[in-house]
This record gives structure tokens, sequence and C-alpha cells, in this order.
């Protein structure tokens, strides 16, 4: 028989009863269970944290050494208990250290997937498949028309305009935790061994992606305050900076850019219009809508939560397959910012 | 069906006019035919395919996807063609290419339960991207920024040719072009006319700006006046004479007194107006002649209409576009006279004099004459060219009429202004004897002329003044006063208040203004022309 009475939802995010602690909270707790190190889910403030050594890394990276009064760093599927539930990280692959939280308590186990995806990424572990009786899973693209391409067939669009317009610098809108270095790590399996220029506000995080071993090739920032054309010229370069830098004086002072910008929400051509974008590449750290309901059946659960994004189509589409399905409507996490 | 993909798909994310014309020089010269002319016509908007609409495309997605996923998806979309491409699954890596001009005649000569097993089969081979141009074709309105005129300027280029060429040329043709480009390439003769009437590509005048008054000399433009009509070309061939509109459609149906045939070949440019020469009717009595299949005897002669010439093009066959103004004008005078002398076309007047003192004098005078919308000035050296060239010709507009209106009721506006109150319908005070009080009737709808700025004011005073809820419509408080420009001021049976304004559009907001000093329907009526 399942029981969930003990995971509740509160004002702050999901709450683990007799653990006392938060999932992703999004308010300062006491206790914290984080899975990855975007800022809606790896917020500063908290009493307690616990969470993988990389996002706990990410975090400190972000908002300084005593983000929290205490640490517990997780590896990957190591056993712990919090107040007698059994808490184990495993991988996610959504970003480096991202991790889904599998929790065990009163003969229940539901697994918390956090944002997640299928695809390949050379900066992460791979999404490990364990079944649960409680899936509680992300929708960002929960609605059939998003299907992802495999991210090479993108990255060869990438290469082709590089070449079509030798004389422009090229402008890659991507977030800087995760996406910045996939797209870099995926550019060197494609061959490109060049510099790659990125936008100050990433070496932070570049850096420490490359502390954990993963192999960036030559990063160089673009500097910042004035710059003198002459000085350094970034015609037929790779630029990798934050999508809220495409509008900024930045992006002016670079030669004739061309924007690319890489993000699932770039399948729809209105938004990617919208955006000022001239090449649209559909990479994406999140599942789309088949990997979504291939995992839904992989870990043969038979409820399914749904955190955030496009609830009413998931949910449509799993009592369809005959699984109980319901919205926790969990705020306060974004999905436009992918 | 690739190329013509992958055009569209680089189309619409060309930043700039340039790129996008680059792509379609690439396009042309690497396409063969038929492909390529059908994929222009679509661009320009000449292409139809009659049997496959919208509805019929919803249909085929709700058979083959949950209606419920496809409408939330939909939703999120906004796009009927773009949600149907990328909600259709997968082609089992087929892709088997199909020529997009088998794929149009197909389509052309089908219809019902064909046209749609067709569609689905094609959409079942095609990868997403193809999925999406050819659903975008069919659905009508492919939005990638692509004008007519663009697509012509890129055969031009293409070919090194003089556009004006391509111009003349143009109305002769139909989708796919064949003629056209087969004498690009030099493998047949120009296309001709072979006695059919045919549009010829008008010359358009610029607004005449403060800054080009500084530097004119008066003495070397025709001056005219500006008629309160519908531009118009007649067009006189082996075949009968017909008359064009402006952009070239063929709207003889309405006027059948004009296109009675005539001894003479050739084209001339006017106005049409209506009434008769020496009494001229208002531009409400011309509307109602419009956009009609078939025209009564009773209405011909109850509510005439004649041209006003003021230009010829073709003259027996001779093209005399690139002679002088002055040389065209000379031989049209000639002509009214003699082949061109009948009862519903008359020369339109050389205003003498034309100094620039004389000009402005004339100009403020248009608003007491009425039916006079302004002066036109034409260089008397400038030969006749298509579209709108600098410094030739030049229309120099009355100055507006203006009033304060209260705003009445406001709603969303389109496109980019979706999230804003941007449509408003503004009213004038009518004293009610029934209610023995003034009211509020409307009297104009406006949604342009304001500022960005002054667009957010505008939609945050509806936001937070809001009364009722019509649908759409709100309904506000009656506070605010606004100054409305419009051209003029018409009777009108439809609307309450017995007028109607010609493109109302703001000017001012008046925060500062008490609705009680706005005008009212009676001023508006004293501004009515020829009252």
């Amino acid at each position: 028989m399942v029981d969930t009475s003990w995971l509740k939802i509160s004002k702050h995010g999901l709450y683990i009863l007799p653990a006392d602690a938060y999932i992703d909270p999004i308010n300062p707790v006491d206790k914290a269970i984080i899975t990855h190190g975007h800022a809606d889910h790896a917020r500063a403030g908290h009493k307690h944290v616990i969470a993988t050594e990389q996002t706990l890394a990410i975090m400190s990276a972000r908002y300084g050494a005593n983000f929290a009064n205490s640490k517990t760093a997780l590896t990957y599927n190591e056993q712990f208990r919090v107040g007698g539930v059994g808490v184990r990280l495993i991988p996610a692959g959504h970003v480096l250290g991202s991790a889904q939280i599998v929790l065990e308590y009163v003969n229940t186990k539901i697994i918390a997937a956090g944002d997640y995806k299928r695809r390949w990424d050379p900066t992460c572990l791979g999404f490990q498949v364990e079944q649960c009786d409680v899936f509680i899973t992300e929708a960002t693209f929960g609605l059939p028309i998003f299907s992802h391409p495999e991210p090479e067939n993108e990255i060869k669009k990438l290469m082709q305009v590089r070449d079509l317009f030798p004389e422009r610098s090229i402008v890659i809108g991507a977030y800087s935790l995760g996406k910045a270095q996939r797209l870099i790590a995926l550019i060197r399996e494609a061959g490109f061994d060049e510099t790659i220029f990125i936008h100050g506000a990433m070496k932070k995080l570049c850096d420490l992606y490359q502390s954990y071993g993963i192999q960036l090739g030559s990063l160089q920032t673009t500097p910042t305050g004035k710059i003198d054309r002459q000085q350094i010229s970034l015609e037929n370069r790779f630029i990798i900076a934050p999508p809220s830098a495409m509008g900024t004086k930045w992006a002016q002072r670079l030669n004739d850019p061309l924007i690319v910008s890489a993000s699932g929400w770039m399948q729809v051509r209105q938004r990617a219009k919208q955006g000022g974008v001239e090449l649209p590449l559909v990479i994406s750290d999140h599942a789309d809508w088949n990997d979504i309901l291939r995992t839904i059946q992989e870990v043969k659960a038979t409820e399914i939560w749904v955190t955030h994004g496009r609830e009413d189509a998931l949910i449509h589409a799993c009592r369809k397959m005959g699984l109980s399905a319901k919205a926790l409507s969990l705020i306060g996490y974004e999905d436009e910012s992918e | 069906m690739r190329a013509f993909s992958d055009l569209l798909h680089s189309l619409l994310y060309a930043p700039q006019r340039l790129v996008k014309q680059a792509y379609l020089v690439q396009f042309i010269k690497n396409t063969p035919d038929p492909d390529r002319g059908y994929v222009l016509s679509a661009l320009t908007g000449e292409l139809s395919i009659k049997g496959v609409k919208s509805g019929l495309v919803r249909q085929i997605a709700y058979q083959k996807c949950d209606p419920i996923l496809f409408d939330l998806s939909y939703d999120f979309v906004g796009d009927l063609a773009e949600t149907t491409a990328l909600i259709w699954p997968k082609a089992d890596n087929k892709n088997i290419e199909v020529k997009i001009s088998n794929v149009i005649r197909e389509l052309q000569n089908s219809s019902g339960l064909d046209a749609s097993n067709y569609l689905q089969r094609l959409l079942d081979q095609m990868p997403e991207v193809q999925r999406w141009a050819l659903l975008k074709l069919l659905t009508g309105g492919l939005r990638v920024g692509v004008s007519a005129r663009m697509v012509r300027l890129a055969i031009a280029q293409t070919y090194g040719i003089d556009i004006n060429e391509i111009e003349q040329v143009w109305p002769l043709i139909e989708p796919p072009y064949l003629e056209l480009f087969n004498w690009l390439e030099g493998t047949s003769k120009k296309p001709e006319a072979r006695g059919r009437a045919v549009f010829q590509p008008m010359m358009l005048a610029h607004p005449l700006l403060e800054s080009d008054i500084a530097k004119m000399d008066f003495s070397a433009y025709q001056a005219e006046w500006k008629w309160d009509g519908i531009r118009i070309q007649l067009v006189s061939a082996k075949n009968g004479v017909r008359i064009f509109s402006r952009t070239g459609d063929d709207i003889s149906n309405a006027f059948p007194e004009l296109v009675q045939p005539l001894e003479w070949r050739g084209v001339i440019d006017g106005e049409l107006l209506s009434g008769i020469p020496s009494k001229i009717g208002s531009f409400q009595q011309l509307q109602l002649r419009l956009n009609r299949k078939k025209v009564p005897m009773k209405m011909q002669v109850e509510n005439p209409v004649f041209m006003r010439a003021y230009d010829i093009l073709l003259d027996e066959n001779k093209d005399v576009r690139m002679y002088s103004l002055e040389y065209r004008r000379n031989l049209l005078e000639n002509r009214m006279k003699s082949e061109l002398h009948t009862p519903y076309l008359d020369l339109s007047e050389i205003l003498p004099n034309a100094s620039f003192t004389n000009l402005q004098k004339w100009r403020e005078q248009c608003r007491a004459g009425g039916l006079i919308e302004g002066i036109m000035l034409k260089d008397k050296n400038s030969a006749y060219h298509a579209g709108r060239i600098k410094g030739k010709w030049f229309k120099w507009k009355r100055n507006p009429l203006t009033a304060d209106l209260v705003v009445l009721y406001a709603q969303r506006g389109h496109g980019k202004r979706s999230s804003f109150f941007s449509d408003f319908t503004l009213g004038a005070w009518h004293y009610d004897s029934k209610q023995d009080k003034n009211i509020l009737l409307p009297v104009a709808k406006a949604y342009s002329g304001y500022s960005d700025n002054d667009l957010k004011k505008l939609d945050k005073f509806v936001r937070e003044n809001i009364v009722q809820k019509f649908g759409p419509v709100r309904e506000v408080e009656k506070t605010l006063v606004v100054e409305i420009a419009f051209d003029s001021v018409q009777r009108s049976n439809r609307h309450k208040s017995g007028v109607a304004t010609r493109f109302p559009r703001f000017k001012a907001i008046r925060w500062d203004k008490p609705v009680e000093q706005a005008n009212s329907v009676s001023d508006l009526i004293e501004l009515i022309d020829n009252n």
C-alpha cells in the first residue's frame, strides 16, 4: 500500500515531514535538500543544505562559501538517513551535480527527479533510471510539440554558419550554468579546438567545471569595460554569453554579431523570432515530451506528480496511460530561462 | 520541397532586408523551373490553392493526434501551421523528396477527401521544417517579411536587369512565371500583352516635408489639386477597356460607364471621382459604387462617376513614360480634345502661377472648398517611373482637422500590441432631448498616432478606469479627453451620432482638459465639407 502522507506541499516547496526537510525550497529553511545548482532551485539562506558535492560547490561559487551554516555532501547512490527517511541522490543528467532525490519511508519509494534530461551531455552523468512508487516530474517541455533533435546536428548548423559568415562574430546565448559548458563541450566534440570566448559572468562556473575534470579546451574571457575593435577582433569566433547580455552594450561592441540562441524554446519559431535570434539551436537541458513519457514508463511508478511547466497536457497523457497523476502547482520555479 | 523550406526558414530569421534579398537571389540562381516560380509566387501572394484551408489542416491534425493535446499545444504556439508541423509524428526516416511544383499542382486539382489524404501522406514523409513550410503555404500568409516588390528586386538583381523592366512585365505573367525566366535567360522573347489590357505600375508621390520646401525650385514643378477620389488607371487595348486600382486590381465591373470601347489604344492615369466634372460628389458617394460586381442602370444615373486624367503612359502603343512630364501633358491635352473626348473623362487642371506664396494660400483654401485633399507637385522634367521616386512627385496635404473627444471604450490591439489597450472608441457631446441632458455619442475609432510612451499611459488609464466589460471591449470612466486629428467628417447613417470621421488618429492626450469642454457632435457637423 503506497503511503504518501509523509510528503507534503508547503508554501516553501515539497516538505518531508519525518525528516523536517524541504526539497529545493524557495524560501530560507532549516534543512534543505537541493537537486541542482540553478538559482530557482538552489537558493541562499538555508541553515543546513544536503546536496551533491558539485552542487554545493556551485552554490559556493554563486553565494560565497558561507551560504549555509552546515552542509552535507553526498556522493551519487550513497545511502543516507534524515529523521528515519532514506535519502539517496542519483544522477538526473540535467547539469553538473544534478540529482534525483530518492526517498524511502514506510515501504513507499518516492523519487523527486528535479529537472532532468535523457540526451547526451558530456558535462554530467546521464540520468539513472530507478523504479519507484511515486515519480515527481517536471514538465517544462510537457507538450507533444516538443521533440528535441540530436544535439550533434544542432552543433553542425553552428559550424556551417561560421563558415558561411566568416566576417561576423557568432554570439551564442546560453544559460551560465550547464548550458554554456555543455555547448562548449559539444563544440569540442565536433572537432573545434580554437579558443572559445566567454562572457565574464561565466568564468567562475567554467573554471569550476574544469576543476571537476570536464574538458572545455582553451577559453578566454571577453574584456569588460571599453574595448577597441582594433585591439581584439572577434570575427569568426564563437562567443558564449548569458541571454541577458544580448541586448546590452556588451553585445553592441562586437563586430556585426550573429545572434545564436541555444534552448528548447527555440523550437517554436515565433518565440525564437521575437528574441531577435538569427540562428536558433534546439539544445535543451530538459527532457522533451517523448523522453518524459518514456521515463514515466521506465520508472514504473503508479502515481505521477507534476511540479512545474505544462502540467495539463502531461497529466492528460498520464491518465490516458492508466496512471494516477496530479499537478503540485509549485510556484517559484521558472522555465523561461532554460 | 527542401529548397522551399530552407528558403522560408532562412527568410524568417534573416534580420535585415539585404540579407533576405541575398537569400532570394541565391534561391533564384539555384532552383530549376517550375519549382522556382511556384515558390516565388507563394512569396508574392499570387499563388492560390483553393482546395485546402485551415479547417482541413485542423481536421487532419485532430485525426493524427489527441485533440486535447493538440488544443493545448495550439494555445501555446498560437499558429495552426506551426503547431501541426511540430506535433505531427516523426517521419520514419523515409524523407522522400517531393517537388514543390508537383505538390502545388496536385493540391490545386484536388479537394475534399482526396486533398486531405494526399496532404496526410505528404506530411508523413516530410521532416518538420518541410511540414511547417508546406502548411504555412496552405494556410495563407507566410509572414517571413518579404514583399512582392522585394521578390521582383531579387529577380532583377539576379539577372542584372533594371527593376522597371521586371515591373512592366509582371502583370503579363502568371505563376510559375516561365515566360519571365525564359526571357531573362534569353531562350524566348519578352512577354507581350497581345491585345490584353494590362495594368502598368503607377508612379507615387512622397509627402512634402519642411526640409523639401527649403530646397525646392517651385517653378520647375507642375501644380495640380489633389482630388479626394480613388487613383485609377484606364487601359484601352485591342480586347477592350479596363479600369485598374492603384494596386493593379481590375475594378472595371464596378464602373461600366468607364469601360466603353475607345478608338484609341493606350494607358492613362487619373483620379476616379463621383458626380460629373461640373459638380463633383463626395467621397462617400464614391464609396457606394466600390466593390460591386454589377451596377444597375439606376445607380449609374443617380450616382455617376468620371475620371479626371492627369498623365499618359502609353499612346497608340507607344511607350511615352521616358518622356518628360511636359511632353506627356501636351500629348494628354491633345488626346483629351480628340480621341478621349467623352463625357466621363476630364482633364486635371494645372494651377498657374504656382509660387510658394500662392501654393501656401491655396493649400489653406482646400479646406473651404472640400473634395480637395491638398496639392500635387510634379517635376516637369520627370519621366514616369514605377513606385515612389525621390524628388519627382510630391503631395502636400492640407492640415488635418482636429477635435477634442472623450475616451469611451478600449480594446486590445493585435500583434506586438496585443498586451496593450490600443484601440479606442471616442465620443462627442450631444444634447438628448428625451433625457434632457448632454450625453456622449461615439464619433471615431482611433488606434494610431500616439507614441509608445503615450500608449503605455493610455493603457494604464484604461486598466485603472474600467467600468464594464463587453467581451473584449472595456468601457472606461468618462474622464479622459484626447485631441484627435482626422482628414474629414462625413455624414453617416450607421452611427447614432450621424457623423463619421475619416482616418482619425491621436494627436495629444489632454490630461488637463475637463470632459465638459470636449467638442460636440454639432461642432463636427460644421466641419463637413460642402455642408
